[in-house]
């Protein structure tokens, strides 16, 4: 087989149809790019070897049992991966309609003037370390919850189960405000971007046609729609995985609970705040099992974006 | 002309290299040199993060005077106990005593005893925010545990108040502070609580991450501090130093004598030496709630993990050796920065434990 390899190449014909810098270049990268591929295979499968233990010990209760107790070495993981979702998801909601607003903004309506600044100042805030987020969510943000928000939701709404409770500022709703505005300079300056790529042809018939300012921006956000939705998708992910800022406003307790007033935790917090002094090899491995299960949460939901954008693109294409 | 012009950038070429060569041989000797320094003996350790500032000046001063040089990575407690039953370290350091089960473990795979070697002490104090009631709250375990474990609610509770009959103590709700990541100081703290509230001991118990009932979790001492700073009418707990440095207000603790004990190094030393009378022999023990007339109750020690019989002769000969000067002239730099030191009954207790270290089963020859 080799031989029949080696003969292959040194042939003459060979050359003639390969160039063998091309060649080289070519099985090169396809290596590095399948070395990727295997390295996230190897990350999950090492997880996996390393939450045996958990696995084992507790099955599917890790993922339904509330209660998380290094003392008595009882691990369920259901108020954590609740406190992940609840404040990633939401963040999103309030993120997403601001980011587009900004995003549009930026790249239909505002003057040239304006638009340079503002797009790099949004591109600088997208830059900024999680723990500078974190240290203006403990000392500007929470005081600001306790002193203004809180008060004034727990008198106006107080008939919601979600605005109840001690306002300490510390806890969900400061989590959701931090990676609100964390993750709206990321979707708004990819949005911008994908709304940029439209073609100005689009812009111009939708206007030569006769529709308003208003109606030719709606038909570039149709078009824009996948890559809409891969910012989104982008801006959940880094939400889940944040865990510096998040953890020093978060209050840190593993209880499930309605109202956002209340401390929550997550679980990239979690493992950041437990693994060091973690000894127990089941305490180790239960954490090992968060990481997993954060993983395949984080796999989950790219997989769920890519066949959304998928899925859009091919209905667009039929029409 | 031509083959001037040709031949010159040749020279400069060779030139240049003769240059780089130059440079490389002497990085290559540099590095040689600098390497047979390295050769001269090393020992490396890991294990807690509390006591890394010392034990950094420690090293830092025994290099001085013998050239040894220690190498220390404050990964916690945890990885410090692990990485000595492993063996892949020379020494480990941890706030919280092996487990007989992580001994037996570490005998079964290293073939050797591993000796707990108490170094400094430090201690939790007791921290609180109340506008208007200033230094000096008074509690005792009972009460601390009880507002822990969410029971007493409010500051104008009836217990804290026959406590402190000359504080105005306010009518308000009391904002529960921890810490969120595994720690010696939640240790500490939780084991001190486990001795002096039975319910604490069977519901939530002792570990450096507990499930706590109620409250806010802080990462690290300042995200305590932060949480009680700006929380009125919060309580919480940090390591002594770090209240020291910061001028935090923190509360007198009611010792077993009954008296109410401000937390200082004396106080501090003061429970160690109190509990020195009763010290089991490997030195694995809890001070906290420690008899005495003066002594704080929640203190602790924190450990050097040593292996009773090291193979490398020259390594057990220059651990001892720091393990002796550690227990001499090292105390004498505990109270600069902020820990306190061992009282000299515990210290002698600790020469007689370093003196049975061997090597390859022979006795260590310090001369």
């Amino acid at each position: 087989m080799r031989r029949k390899w080696v003969i292959r190449i040194l042939s003459k014909n060979f050359f003639k149809n390969h160039n063998p810098g091309d060649f080289l270049f070519e099985r090169l990268t396809m290596f590095f790019a399948l070395v990727v591929f295997l390295l996230i295979l190897l990350m999950g499968y090492e997880m996996y070897d390393g939450s045996r233990m958990s696995i084992d010990k507790f099955g599917w209760n890790f993922l339904v049992n509330s209660e998380w107790d290094p003392v008595q070495e009882i691990f369920g993981a259901l108020p954590i991966i609740y406190g992940t979702l609840v404040s990633s998801i939401l963040a999103l909601v309030i993120a997403l309609p601001l980011s587009l607003g900004v995003a549009v903004f930026l790249s239909e309506s505002a003057p040239p003037w304006l638009e340079k600044p503002l797009s790099y100042l949004v591109e600088l805030l997208a830059g900024i370390p999680s723990v500078i987020y974190g240290l203006w969510g403990i000392f500007v943000l929470v005081p600001w919850i306790r002193n203004d928000v809180e008060p004034f939701l727990s008198q106006h709404l107080d008939f919601l189960p979600f605005f109840r409770g001690a306002p300490y500022g510390f806890g969900m709703l400061a989590a959701i405000l931090i990676l609100c505005v964390m993750i709206l300079p990321i979707i708004s300056s990819i949005v911008r971007d994908v709304l940029k790529s439209v073609p100005q042809s689009q812009r111009e018939a939708a206007l030569a046609l006769g529709a308003t300012k208003w109606e030719s921006i709606k038909i570039v956000l149709l078009e824009a729609k996948p890559g809409i939705l891969g910012a989104t998708m982008l801006g959940l992910g880094r939400a889940i995985g944040e865990t510096m800022a998040v953890t020093m406003v978060i209050g840190n307790t593993a209880k499930i609970s309605l109202s956002l007033f209340d401390p929550s935790y997550t679980m990239a917090s979690v493992i950041a705040n437990e693994f060091t002094e973690a000894t127990s090899d089941l305490y180790i491995s239960s954490l090992i099992e968060l990481a997993l299960v954060l993983f395949v949460i984080t796999v989950a939901i790219n997989a769920l974006a890519r066949l959304l954008v998928w899925s859009l693109e091919r209905k667009w294409k039929k029409n | 002309m031509l083959n001037k012009t040709k031949t010159r950038p040749h020279l400069a070429e060779s030139c240049i290299a003769g240059k780089i060569k130059k440079v490389f041989l002497s990085l290559f000797l540099v590095m040689i040199s600098s390497s047979m320094t390295f050769a001269q003996l090393q020992l490396n350790g890991a294990g807690a993060t509390f006591p890394y500032v010392i034990y950094m000046k420690w090293f830092d001063e025994y290099k001085k005077e013998t050239g040894i040089q220690f190498n220390y990575q404050s990964i916690g407690s945890g990885g410090g106990i692990r990485q000595i039953i492993e063996g892949t370290v020379d020494f480990g350091a941890s706030d919280g005593p092996m487990s007989d089960q992580q001994l037996k473990e570490a005998l079964q795979k290293r073939g050797t005893e591993i000796l707990h070697i108490p170094t400094v002490m430090g201690a939790v104090v007791v921290s609180y925010n109340l506008p208007g009631v200033g230094k000096g709250l008074n509690l005792d375990g009972s009460v601390l545990a009880d507002i822990f474990l969410g029971k007493i609610t409010k500051w104008n509770d009836k217990r804290i108040k026959a406590m402190n009959p000359n504080k105005n103590l306010p009518d308000r709700y009391i904002v529960v502070a921890h810490r969120s990541d595994g720690s010696g100081t939640t240790y500490i703290f939780t084991d001190y609580l486990s001795k002096v509230s039975k319910t604490w001991e069977t519901k939530v118990g002792r570990g450096t991450s507990v499930s706590w009932p109620v409250g806010l979790g802080g990462k690290g001492n300042e995200g305590v501090a932060g949480l009680i700073k700006q929380t009125e009418g919060s309580i919480g707990y940090v390591e002594l130093a770090y209240a020291v440095q910061n001028n935090i207000f923190y509360a007198s603790m009611k010792n077993r004598a009954g008296n109410f004990i401000e937390p200082t190094f004396n106080s501090v030393t003061a429970a160690a030496e109190g509990a020195s009378k009763n010290m089991p022999k490997d030195l694995r023990v809890s001070i906290t709630n420690a008899e005495g007339k003066n002594s704080y109750p929640i203190s602790g020690f924190t450990w050097l993990l040593i292996y009773k019989d090291m193979k490398d002769a020259s390594k057990a000969t220059a651990m001892v050796k720091f393990l002796n000067w550690a227990m001499e002239k090292g105390q004498s730099f505990a109270t600069s920065l902020y820990y306190a030191p061992l009282p000299k009954e515990v210290v002698k207790l600790c020469k007689s434990k370093i003196a049975v270290i061997t090597s390859g089963g022979k006795k260590i020859n310090l001369k």
